[in-house]
């Protein structure tokens, strides 16, 4: 059982990870990687919602009838988003100035709907929640990683710190759509290098 | 010229895709062939074109600080229900558009397929509307109402617009992609997200425009 468990939590970190494996929620992960800050706080956005939208969806797997399953998801994911925006807005106001549009789009993200489609509908609620958690860390460490290189080249801060010194132009392709791109293609070279994932 | 100025904007400088990162999923998974890309860019248009100026209504009318003044509610703000009254209202539109279509259209439905139904979790779809009242929604917008609702509509179907030349031009580089050699780990999403960094890179040469 702790394996199983330990499973559920860590696969999504490597072997299976939400965005360079599954292709999902690849917006979010470029869009708010400008900092390290944002970064974190969105991850911790997702996370909460997509495990407990996962552990609401587990719970109710057995009355959810089948024809109308995604208006369902939509509607305990809408709202736990909305959840999540407010509480934001109350006490990280300045961030999630930020992150503008895309905590509202988190409803849209498609590792919360895949998770709930393909896990919670079938599990129950405790191994969702480990499932839930373990989807939104490895998509977090992707955004992290992304976001640590961008701040560093485009800045030369790391999470607000100043890393190299004061002199540094910042290089300002790395803080635009292009930067984001290159960044995330290469980080999926390494991580399927690494787990030896070759795609047909 | 205000009207063109925000189409050229949304279809070139700050294309929904290449500078927003809206849409990636569907992006992704459906720029392989070039008819499906299309088709699917052209249900995109379609859906973003009702949607947006729909959802216009349902914030002007019913969801911002003072929108129920009509009703005799005047200091009732909903906009905390945006969210969800905007993915209800997609849900709703894109499942009119799909039985509208099958009625009146079945050459376009039948073509369309499985992607009309998908466009519903597309984030380019919500992020439209959502841009939408973060742009269109300010004060001095407001003063004339119905130039807000025009802008909002041409924003909704220049984005649209500027997505399906994205997915189209991604497909049509993936097809010759195929032949090409390329380390394991680099195949597929890896060397697709490079190819879309490039092409941003080069949509960046529009930024000078202005009208």
């Amino acid at each position: 059982m702790a394996s199983k468990a330990k499973k559920l939590l860590m696969d999504p970190f490597s072997d299976n990870n939400p965005i360079t494996v599954q292709v999902l929620g690849i917006c979010s992960a470029l869009a708010v990687t400008v900092k390290v800050d944002t970064a974190i706080v969105m991850t911790l956005a997702l996370t909460s919602v997509v495990s407990l939208s996962n552990v609401v969806i587990s719970l109710l797997r057995n009355v959810i009838p089948n024809g109308i399953r995604m208006i369902v998801e939509m509607a305990v994911i809408a709202s736990l988003v909305i959840i999540a925006d407010q509480l934001l807005r109350a006490f990280l106001f300045d961030i999630s100035k930020q992150l503008s549009v895309f905590v509202g789009l988190i409803i849209t993200n498609c590792i919360v709907m895949g998770r709930a489609e393909a896990f919670a509908l079938q599990n129950p609620p405790k191994d969702s929640f480990l499932d839930g958690l373990g989807n939104g860390l490895g998509y977090g460490i992707i955004l992290i990683a992304v976001a640590s290189i961008r701040e560093f080249l485009g800045f030369g801060t790391w999470y607000g710190f100043k890393i190299l010194p004061e002199n540094y132009m910042g290089n300002g392709l790395a803080l635009l759509a292009p930067g984001a791109f290159i960044i995330l293609g290469l980080l999926i070279w390494l991580q399927r290098t690494i787990s030896k994932y070759v795609e047909e | 010229m205000e009207l063109l100025s925000i189409a050229v904007e949304s279809i070139f400088i700050n294309n929904i895709l290449l500078a927003f990162f809206l849409g990636m999923c569907s992006f992704l998974a459906c720029s392989k062939k070039v008819d499906t890309a299309i088709g699917l860019g052209v249900a995109v248009v379609f859906v973003l074109t009702i949607t947006v100026p729909a959802n216009w209504c349902i914030y002007n009318f019913l969801l911002k600080p003072g929108a129920l003044a009509w009703a005799g509610m005047p200091e009732l703000d909903l906009s905390f229900l945006t969210f969800i009254c905007f993915i209800a209202t997609i849900a709703s539109m894109v499942q009119l558009v799909e039985m509208i279509l099958d009625k009146f259209f079945p050459s376009l439905y039948h073509a369309l397929g499985i992607f009309l139904p998908l466009i519903t979790v597309n984030c380019a779809i919500l992020g439209a509307s959502l841009f939408m009242v973060e742009r269109y929604f300010t004060a001095e917008e407001l003063s004339s109402p119905v130039m807000s609702l025009a802008k909002s509509t041409v924003f909704g179907l220049s984005s649209g617009v500027g997505w399906l030349l994205a997915i189209a031009s991604m497909a049509a580089i993936r097809k010759k992609l195929r032949y090409s050699h390329l380390p394991d780990g680099l195949k597929g999403l890896g060397i697709t997200m490079i190819m879309t960094g490039l092409m941003a890179m080069a949509f960046m040469c529009f930024s000078g425009i202005s009208l």
